[in-house]
């Protein structure tokens, strides 16, 4: 597993709060024992719907197509805990979220599987969006050592929670390894629950 | 020094700090279903990997269900495809299994109290949001994502940050006609959906005191729907009256010191929470959501919002929402014509659910040309029901009587809406697409308020219907 230090790409821009996961990737597409293809189904009736009008989806407007980095606002991520739905974005090329809040369940899966979700505030997220949208081929860079996006001549903070930034920095983010380091200390907490070892 | 049960409990299960800065937790009781789980047994057989506990997972079959009765193997090829992985998981990893059609199968969060496997100061993890159900027992119960579930396969432990609380007080006496369903509402409601964010959500005060437990997974269930991942109620006599003698509770001597136990646990008077929400339980009515999340809702005598009447930031929204819903600014909650009705789901499908629905359907006819299913939550709900002839009570007033599982919740069976149908629903989402067909429109509500709806063909205010 690889340490996660910076990501360099173009943005997305994907404006509203309280994007759910059963828009991101909807139910019938998780009829499946594997994460593979999902990338095909992300947004899918979202973008159905937006098909053929005059405003496409973000993922369908060819100024994006390629793009690096997805740009949200408040609550991305809520509802269903599938991590099908990151998987879905990581898949279509998407390697770090840049946005105003995150659930915590979509956080913990995008951790998980190695894709950054940060947090800036309300301005900066607009502010990212917009230039963006008058420029879609402006560089962004997230720098997770230095805690900075920068978008042209744009430059925020991000916030992120320490021990996550930790994890990325140090290539610890698929926390398996970590978890089984001290087995026996598992097993001791586990002795002492009396539920565990009987009441 | 006084503490809350979630710091207790989460004390309890630490393992150790990681070096990460991350808190490594012990995870006491582990569900697994069909969906979140076959990439997870996939990437420990990837790594050689073994599980360490397996009898502290247990699994069941849920979401792919048809509930129509359809035999193996499943008409959609990839839904069995599904079952059988987890079959094979379960036994490949000597985990244990509820299969289908066996007295202990249905939706995990419905059999996991059932059978007396959610236990208070337990740390319970599934991949699935809607674990924060298992709260309602004075358990620290949250949903994960795949690679989570792998991590406690592989290690029976997670890497979690700790929440703060919000103590949420619901005073007073629910009216009658007005259900747990109402009381969490009207919370997302005020509180919104992202409030919950960083909490988990302690609920208490008179009107939760006196609420059954299939009442407080009711209100636990929908914590997430606020934004938090976890929410619970602290353990008393209405919790430890309910698990005595299921299956896998503590029986005997034992039991006696199992109840000191979890009685040790509950919240000290006097701890200091992060933040404390109150709402006078005596004032709410029937909520109805007329949008696109669980917070867009109104009481039943109430109108949808106008955009004038919200702040600036909640009108495009409201717009988005009103255009998908097809309903009117300021028009009022009753009256709603609905299509369908759908009783069931881990929020609303326990026997207490069926049968405040069925004294609504007793002796009524669902309204021509509305399609009405009641789906019991688990198969010993369903036995349960049955044995109480509310099954012909249901069939009479029109409903369909289906078998157990997650059906119209979300569109991963064959149970789905049509085109732009309308559905009443007792689940917990009405996110846009939710219920199986991309246009597809969910308006929440208690399923007592379903059966009204189902009946009036419109939302209708099911206190008038009370006999
Ligand atoms: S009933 Fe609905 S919310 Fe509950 S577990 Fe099933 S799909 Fe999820």
């Amino acid at each position: 597993m690889s340490a996660i230090r910076t990501i360099e790409g173009r943005g997305l821009p994907l404006p509203g709060d309280d994007v759910d996961t059963d828009r991101i990737v909807p139910a019938r597409f998780l009829v499946a024992v594997t994460f593979e293809g999902l990338e095909k189904h992300v947004f899918e009736d979202d973008r159905a719907a937006r098909k053929g009008s005059a405003s496409p989806h973000p993922f369908d407007e060819p100024a994006f197509s390629g793009a690096a980095i997805l740009l949200v606002n408040r609550n991305f991520g809520c509802g269903s805990s599938r991590e099908h739905a990151p998987q879905a974005i990581r898949r279509w090329g998407i390697r770090a979220v840049v946005g105003e809040s995150f659930s915590e369940i979509f956080l913990g899966n995008s951790v998980a599987i190695g894709l950054p979700c940060v947090t800036v505030e309300h301005e900066a997220a607009r502010a990212l969006q917009d230039a963006v949208l008058r420029e879609p081929r402006l560089p962004v860079a997230l720098d997770l050592a230095g805690r900075t996006v920068r978008a042209g001549a744009l430059s925020f903070p991000i916030a992120l929670p320490d021990a996550v930034r930790e994890a990325f920095l140090s290539g610890t983010w698929d926390a398996t390894g970590l978890l089984l380091e001290r087995f026996e200390e598992v097993e001791a907490v586990a002795k002492k629950l009396p539920y565990v070892s009987g009441f | 020094m006084a503490a809350t049960l979630y710091r207790k409990v989460f004390d309890l299960h630490t393992v150790r700090r990681l070096p990460t800065g991350q808190t490594q937790l012990f995870i006491g009781l582990h569900l697994v279903h069909e969906v979140t789980s076959p990439q997870a047994f996939d990437m420990i057989r990837a790594r050689g990997g073994r599980v360490p506990f397996p009898g502290r997972t247990v699994a069941t079959v849920d979401h792919i269900v048809p509930t129509d009765g359809s035999p193996r193997p499943f008409a959609d090829s990839m839904a069995e495809e599904m079952l059988r992985a987890l079959e094979r998981n379960c036994r490949d990893f000597g985990i244990r299994f509820f299969e289908l059609g066996s007295d202990g199968q249905g939706i995990v969060h419905v059999i996991g109290p059932e059978l007396g496997l959610t236990q208070p100061g337990m740390t319970i993890a599934c991949g699935d949001s809607h674990t924060s159900t298992h709260g309602a027992f004075g358990a620290l119960a949250f949903g994960i994502g795949t690679s989570q579930v792998r991590d406690v396969l592989a290690s029976q432990t997670l890497a979690v940050e700790p929440l703060k609380v919000r103590r949420i007080e619901v005073d007073g006496a629910l009216g009658r006609g007005v259900s747990a369903k109402d009381a969490v509402l009207a919370i997302l409601g005020r509180l919104g959906v992202k409030a919950g964010a960083g909490f988990a959500y302690e609920y208490g005060g008179a009107a939760v005191e006196a609420m059954s437990m299939d009442e407080r997974m009711t209100l636990c269930n929908m914590s997430i729907e606020g934004g938090a991942r976890a929410g619970y109620v602290n353990p008393d006599a209405t919790t430890f009256a309910d698990l005595k003698g299921r299956p896998f509770a503590p029986q005997g001597e034992a039991w006696d010191r199992a109840v000191r136990w979890w009685s040790s646990l509950a919240s000290d008077p006097g701890a200091a929470y992060d933040d404390t929400f109150r709402m006078d339980g005596s004032a709410l009515e029937p909520m109805v959501t007329w949008g696109i999340n669980p917070g867009q809702v109104a009481p039943v005598t109430g109108r949808v919002p106008r955009p004038e009447e919200l702040s600036a930031d909640a009108r495009a929204p409201l717009a988005e929402a009103l255009e998908y819903m097809g309903l009117e600014a300021g028009r009022p909650v009753a009256g709603i014509p609905v299509n369908v009705a759908f009783i069931g789901s881990c929020t609303n499908g326990r026997l207490s659910d069926l049968r405040e629905a069925a004294r609504v359907a007793t002796g009524r006819r669902v309204a021509r040309g509305v399609r009405a299913l009641v789906v019991p939550g688990s198969n010993a709900v369903r036995k349960a029901a049955e044995a109480e002839g509310l099954h012909e009570i249901f069939r009479e007033a029109g409903f369909e009587w289906r078998d157990a599982g997650c059906s119209m919740c979300l569109a991963m069976n064959p149970d789905r809406l049509v085109g732009r149908e309308t559905c009443a629903s007792s689940s917990n989402r009405n996110f846009k697409g939710r219920q199986g067909s991309p246009t597809g429109r969910t308006l929440l509500m208690s399923p007592a308020m379903v059966a009204a709806a189902a009946i009036a063909g419109e939302v209708a205010d099911v206190r008038t219907m009370l006999r």
